[in-house]
């Protein structure tokens, strides 16, 4: 709010000069009366003056107009130049006569839930129970060092630092707006009420997204909380079960509960095995990084990548790295590395998913098909003869990460690969100790050897990219990995399958044995996600992070897959469409031996299609990958279910990409 | 509110110096005056005027902001010494820290309520609070605020086509306003000694409905049982401390019974719940036997029960303001919430003293001043009360037509039974006038109001069939939820009705041994006990009855001041509602008591702030206040942390409740 009210003025003052000049117009008459006493200070000093009081005046009358707006204003405003809006989802929805049945549960991802301050540093001085994540951020700008001190995590423990305690936002308005006018699940809410549902019945189920998800039940006994909350609003609502809807990283959160709920007591929750059968109707799972996104390999790697694109959209001032000097960057690299819960997005599958030196699932993409296509779901058949006849250049998905881009390019036997996994590290920055003390980052301790061995390996696939980040982060990927883990099982019976680091990566969990769940994947389709990156060394200054990527590299041609350093493939600005759909798609599809008891799985894409013009806001069709929580289309299918309907009633799967083909090509033991 | 009115005294003060600078203009002016004198001063003096209000404005919004947030803290330690370390920072540094789970009861009045359907005029305030928070809708559109407050005649529930919903978490109670904490204080500083969400509850409900509707529409009640058995559970197996205040005192024992009483009804939580799952009960300000103040505000809208309200809008529910219809929307408005009639005194005569005697009768309204600040023992006490013995106030009788009829020994009042009078006369055109403000006087006509007066005092129970002749249908949905009598008979199965549930003299406490029961409020602020009517005159759509502000006592130590008797109490709830049940019904094995839970009585004394820097003060005794009372906030936190009420020092009384109770005649 305070965002709009200062900058809505700033365009007006021109207009002011009209009473401004006429003033100065009326001392040029006066002028020849007045002999030449202090005509220039009077000039100057009250033009002056004079614009200042009007801004001002002005400026209040706005904000008095503004407030005294009736609310619907803006909305007449619109469908006097768009014409008469579509009734939202919920009206229409309703006036079939659908009303609420199942309670719903929200299971918001990463970055989106608000987190507020409990204890702090004198620093913080009266900010107690204040938003410190979500909300206005009024405190990055006014404080950035306490803040981010406040918002790190323990180093060694991924934990709260002694003296701090930051704890998410409980309730619907933990994450029904991220920031004022920003909506994340604020539209959902809206319209599941026009159907009569009210807090009693929708549960958002906040956590801190800082933590791994299994220390959220150490330190705040979320998943506890969860557990109960779903276990009552059943059973207040005569035993109907709940409809999970896991948005983002909350998809992978919400995997980990239902391993978590059924596991027995000192580690899982004791809730017996059939736990989600008797509770859980069906998970709707709304552009969920299954497979995790290659962005967090980069952001981990170099801190670059748009994973916090959401915020960073908000304020990009304070994360680019001009504003408060070069330290920014570093600065956000530390707090985010501290942040378990970034891991558990690192790509899963190794090259059996993503692809390795020479193939990936998705090599026949085409970036230009995106235009041509029309807006009818294809039979994945078709594509397949339609793609084939134009092949154009095949990009090498499966490297995910490639140093130049003549290395990306090049068939595999050209690559010269040094190993870099026995390199010497220790070879320290002599004087970086002393600077840099504050903005820690691992790379001081890999030192030049180790660069240069990292930049000398060339290419790195989804299997070697961990031994990368091992290599380069070795503290926090042994945090992380008491947490998280990335392979793929063999045997998913191996008692070792019952630690909790596995609940989360689902080619190495079953599916609950519930027959009667049924699993949605729901994202969004048409936007150039990020898939793989051409990196470059940096140039070395004293306190940096040696790598960065290469924002020269570019296709050449309009139709190429590689822009600005990245190479992109279909999916929803954020998650490739691999990611989302292959678990359903595939992987889970049928009885497979990751989905014992046959789960039903549907896959619904949105296809994206931009706002039409500026009133529309973030549009009503949107495929992005948080835009898409106000698509009309999920939204309504989203309603249905809750209402009672089955994927079958819906309309079974609804697919726009390539996803089917895709997933054929992946050789994977079902 | 804070912004916008403190710029509106700086400017004249900031003029002074603009007035500095004009001269710029005005000296030009003067040169100039040959051609266009009298324009020139006048329309420019004013846009300069108005140009340096806004900016100035502007340049304080921004000072303001830019302010450290300790500045005001600063400037009121420069001015009266330093503060006292809150209690959360002290107890910290003796090494106390988080043990047992704590639950917030919220009042009524307290908690937010918020919009999630409404008619066509509420658009745009979805899931906006109607209640608490900044009111603003109150001023921009209040009958149709009025109309989506008000909950349907009949079922005591929502009328069609509008929901209306707690606010939920902490949130919901913690500000009432913007700067008018509740519960925040506490909340802080049970953050101090490492309490956070996952370990404090706030119960909130719809508190304009009756106890057992908060269950039926929104399964409260269950919420409250899921919620605290969670906490237990996470917490190691700690019971909950729980920290009801004002009418959550009532919701809570409703709670309690309903939580052990069989499924349809009850909660099904067996016998031992309360056993099980509570450490203490630390009621504050709980008026357990109702508070006269509910009496007053449902026959003529008049009491300061919404007290809170009032404050922050007197414009708007003072009766000048939109009209005389004001009040009379107030009272159909209130009279929808089955809630208000949970705090009509029970216990009837037994309790509340009859037409010739009342247990506060020797109160001396003076004597405030004179007490110290010591606690004493109440055998002490006696003594000193029975020598003043000075003018005998009947607060007996709590209401009374006419400040005569209140003082005449009972032998010389001549009452006419108002039971059987004809109801059926009504006005003749009010009914097309006023139907959009129906309050049920309408049709109770001329004679029953002269009936009314006519009985001319009213004793507790008086005062029930008082409400059931003025109000019936309001007392008839009423009767479904409440009950203001005393149990002869407590195992007689009739009691196993949830409508007996919130009165603690039809209901036993549960069978929990370990448990404690505290009774913390607030002494030494004079508090509404009796009342003296009078008819109002007669306009088109009116209450007939208004309070005889005239009456007075006439010294300055009288206890009748603007037609109320006061008594010793938390300025809303009197001594001995909040008192009685621990002081004497309770304490030790009774029947009412059968397992002997422990009793606490904590009275804190009033002390107003010193200065208007203190803001609401960290000694006060006001209902309400008392939640930042730092002697109140240290005991919760010490019992919260693991104490007992023994090592707490057990009772610490101010006011005469022993002997008062002892006055009692109740068979225990």
């Amino acid at each position: 709010m305070p965002i709009l009210r200062r900058r809505r003025p700033a365009h007006p003052p021109p207009q002011i000069d009209g009473p401004s000049t006429s003033s100065a117009a009326s001392d040029e008459k006066e002028k020849p009366s007045v002999p030449m006493a202090r005509k220039p200070r009077w000039n100057c000093l009250d033009s002056c003056c004079w614009i200042i009081g009007c801004v001002c005046s002005l400026w209040w009358i706005l904000l008095f107009l503004y407030n005294a707006m009736p609310a619907s204003f803006p909305q007449y405003v619109t469908e006097a130049i768009t014409g008469p809006l579509p009734d939202p989802p919920g009206v229409k929805l309703r006036k079939e006569g659908l009303s609420a049945l199942h309670p719903v549960v929200f299971v918001p991802g990463i970055v989106t839930g608000g987190l507020e301050l409990w204890e702090g540093h004198q620093c913080a001085d009266g900010l107690f129970r204040k938003r410190l994540w979500g909300g206005t951020f009024g405190e990055v700008y006014k404080r950035p060092l306490c803040w981010v001190e406040h918002m790190s995590l323990d180093n060694e423990t991924g934990l709260d630092p002694p003296g701090v305690r930051v704890r998410p936002v409980t309730g619907l308005v933990a994450a029904d707006y991220f920031a004022p006018g920003y909506f994340v699940w604020a539209v959902l809410i809206a319209n599941l009420a026009r159907i009569g549902y009210e807090e009693k019945t929708m549960y958002m189920a906040a956590y801190d997204w800082r933590l791994s998800f299994q220390n959220t039940e150490v330190r705040d006994q979320t998943l506890s909380s969860i557990k109960s909350n779903i276990e009552l609003m059943v059973e207040t609502n005569g035993g109907k079960k709940v409809v999970v809807i896991p948005h983002s990283m909350g998809v992978l959160y919400f995997l980990h509960f239902m391993k978590w709920v059924e596991a027995p007591a000192p580690m899982g929750g004791g809730g017996g095995s059939d736990w989600c059968q008797k509770h859980i109707k069906a998970v709707m799972n709304i552009g969920g990084p299954f497979l995790g996104v290659p962005k967090a390999v980069t952001g981990l790697f170099s801190a670059e990548a748009k994973d916090v694109a959401v915020a960073r959209a908000i304020a990009p001032g304070v994360l680019d790295s001009d504003f408060l000097g070069l330290q920014t960057l570093r600065h956000v690299m530390r707090m985010t590395r501290t942040w378990d819960s970034t891991m558990s997005m690192i790509p899963k599958g190794g090259d059996t998913i993503w692809g390795g030196l020479d193939w990936s699932p998705e090599e026949c993409y085409s970036c230009i098909s995106k235009r041509k296509r029309s807006n009818d779901s294809i039979v994945s058949q078709d594509v397949k003869v339609e793609n084939a006849n134009h092949q154009p250049n095949i990009t090498n998905y499966g490297r995910i990460i490639s140093f130049g881009k003549d290395v990306a390019e090049v068939p595999s036997a050209q690559i010269e690969m040094i190993d870099f996994r026995d390199a010497v590290k220790g070879n320290n920055l002599a004087h970086s100790n002393g600077s840099c003390g504050d903005v820690w980052t691992e790379y001081h301790e890999v030192g030049w050897g180790g660069v240069q061995a990292v930049s000398d390996y060339k290419v790195y696939t989804a299997g070697s990219i961990l031994d990368l980040l091992r290599f380069v982060a070795p503290k926090m990927m042994q945090r992380g990995s008491a947490h998280f883990s990335y392979g793929i099982a063999d045997n998913l019976d191996d008692p070792k399958y019952k630690h909790y680091k596995y609940w989360s990566n689902p080619l190495e969990t079953k599916l609950p044995n519930a027959p009667d769940m049924e699993i949605y994947s729901m994202y969004g389709v048409g936007i150039l996600t990020e898939r793989a990156y051409v990196y470059k060394r940096s140039p070395s200054s004293e306190c940096y992070i040696p790598f960065q990527i290469d924002t020269s590299a570019d296709g050449g041609h309009e139709g190429s897959c590689l822009q600005g350093g990245v190479y992109l493939v279909n999916g929803d600005e954020t998650v490739p469409v691999l990611s989302a759909g292959y678990m359903c798609a595939k992987g889970w599809r049928g009885k497979t031996r990751f989905n014992p008891s046959g789960i039903k799985t549907y896959i619904r894409e949105y296809d994206h299609a931009p706002p039409a013009n500026l009133l529309e806001g973030r549009g009503t069709q949107s495929g992005a990958h948080v835009d898409i929580m106000g698509n009309f289309a999920l939204i309504e299918d989203i309603i249905r279910v809750a209402a009672g309907a089955t994927g079958e009633d819906l309309g079974g799967d609804q697919v726009h990409s390539d996803i089917l083909k895709w997933s054929e090509k992946i050789n994977l033991q079902l | 509110m804070l912004r916008r009115r403190k710029p509106e005294k700086k400017p004249e003060a900031e003029t002074s110096v603009p007035v500095a600078v004009t001269p710029t203009p005005a000296a030009v002016s003067v040169p100039a005056a040959a051609t266009r004198p009298a324009r020139w001063s006048c329309v420019d003096t004013c846009c300069w005027f108005i140009g340096w209000i806004c900016f100035s404005w502007w340049v304080l919004l921004f000072l303001y902001h830019a302010a450290p947030a300790s500045l005001t803290q600063q400037v009121t330690e420069a001015i009266s010494g330093p503060m006292p370390d809150p209690p959360g920072a002290l107890l910290r540094k003796e090494g106390v820290t988080a043990r047992h789970p704590v639950v917030f009861v919220p009042g009524i009045v307290t908690g937010g309520l918020e919009l999630w359907e409404g008619r066509p005029c509420a658009e745009g305030l979805f899931r906006k609070r109607l209640w608490g928070g900044t009111f603003g809708e109150v001023y921009k559109r209040p009958s149709c605020w009025l109309e989506h407050m008000s909950l349907d005649n009949e079922t005591g529930l929502d009328p069609p086509g509008i929901r209306i919903r707690a606010v939920s978490g902490l949130v919901a109670a913690d500000y009432f306003a913007a700067g008018y904490f509740v519960w925040a204080v506490l909340i802080a500083n049970l953050a101090h000694i490492g309490y956070e969400e996952k370990t404090m509850y706030m119960a909130s409900y719809d508190w304009r409905l009756s106890f057992q509707n908060t269950e039926v529409r929104d399964q409260t009640l269950s919420r409250i049982k899921s919620n605290i058995e969670l906490m237990v559970a996470t917490n190691g197996g700690k019971k909950a401390v729980v920290i009801p205040h004002s009418m959550g005192v009532l919701y809570f024992l409703h709670f309690m019974k309903w939580v052990e009483a069989p499924a349809p009804m009850g909660g099904g939580g067996g016998s031992d719940w309360c056993a099980r799952h509570i450490k203490a009960v630390m009621n504050i300000g709980g008026p357990l036997l109702g508070v006269p103040k509910a009496i007053a505000g449902l026959f003529s809208a008049e009491a300061k029960d919404v007290a809170v309200a009032r404050e922050k809008a007197p414009g708007v529910l003072d009766s000048d303001f939109f009209g005389l219809q004001t009040l009379p929307h107030i009272m159909r408005l209130s009279r929808t919430w089955d809630s208000t009639m949970s705090m009509i005194p029970k216990g009837g005569d037994t309790i509340w003293g009859g037409l010739d005697w009342s247990p506060e009768e020797g109160y001396d309204c003076s004597d405030k001043k004179k007490s110290e600040n010591v606690p004493h023992t109440s055998e002490e006490f006696r003594v000193g009360v029975d020598d003043i013995h000075i003018s005998n106030v009947n607060y007996g009788r709590i209401i009374s037509f006419g400040k005569d009829v209140a003082e005449a020994p009972s032998s010389n009042i001549k009452r006419i039974n108002f039971r059987d009078a004809v109801t059926g006369n009504n006005f003749a055109h009010s009914n097309n006038s006023c139907h959009d403000v129906w309050t049920e006087y309408h049709e109770m006509g001329r004679e029953g109001i002269q009936a009314v007066a006519d009985y001319k005092s009213y004793t507790t129970s008086d005062v029930l069939d008082l409400l059931h002749f003025v109000a019936p249908k309001m007392m008839k949905r009423g009767g479904a939820h409440f009950s203001y009598g005393i149990a002869d008979d407590l195992d007689d199965p009739k009691y196993k009705h949830y409508k007996y549930w919130s009165n603690p003299l039809e209901t036993k406490l549960p069978n929990a041994p370990d448990m404690e029961i505290y009774a913390l409020y607030g002494v030494g602020i004079p508090t509404e006990r009796a009342y003296v009517y009078k008819l109002a005159q007669p306009a088109e759509c009116y209450i007939p009855f208004q309070i005889d502000i005239t009456a007075d006592g006439g010294s300055k130590n009288s206890c009748l001041k603007d037609g109320v008797y006061n008594v010793n109490g938390d300025e809303t709830v009197p001594v001995l509602s909040a008192g009685f049940m621990s002081a004497k019904a309770w304490r030790g094995k009774t029947r009412f008591n059968p397992t002997g839970i422990k009793q606490y009585i904590r009275e804190y004394n009033h002390a107003p702030p010193a200065n208007f820097l203190e803001g609401r003060g960290t000694q006060s005794g006001a209902h309400v206040d008392i939640m930042g009372n730092f002697a109140l906030i240290e005991d919760i936190l010490r019992v919260a942390a693991g104490a007992t009420g023994e090592e707490l020092g057990g009772d610490r009384v101010y006011s005469d409740i022993f002997t008062w109770s002892k006055k009692i005649d109740l068979q225990l």
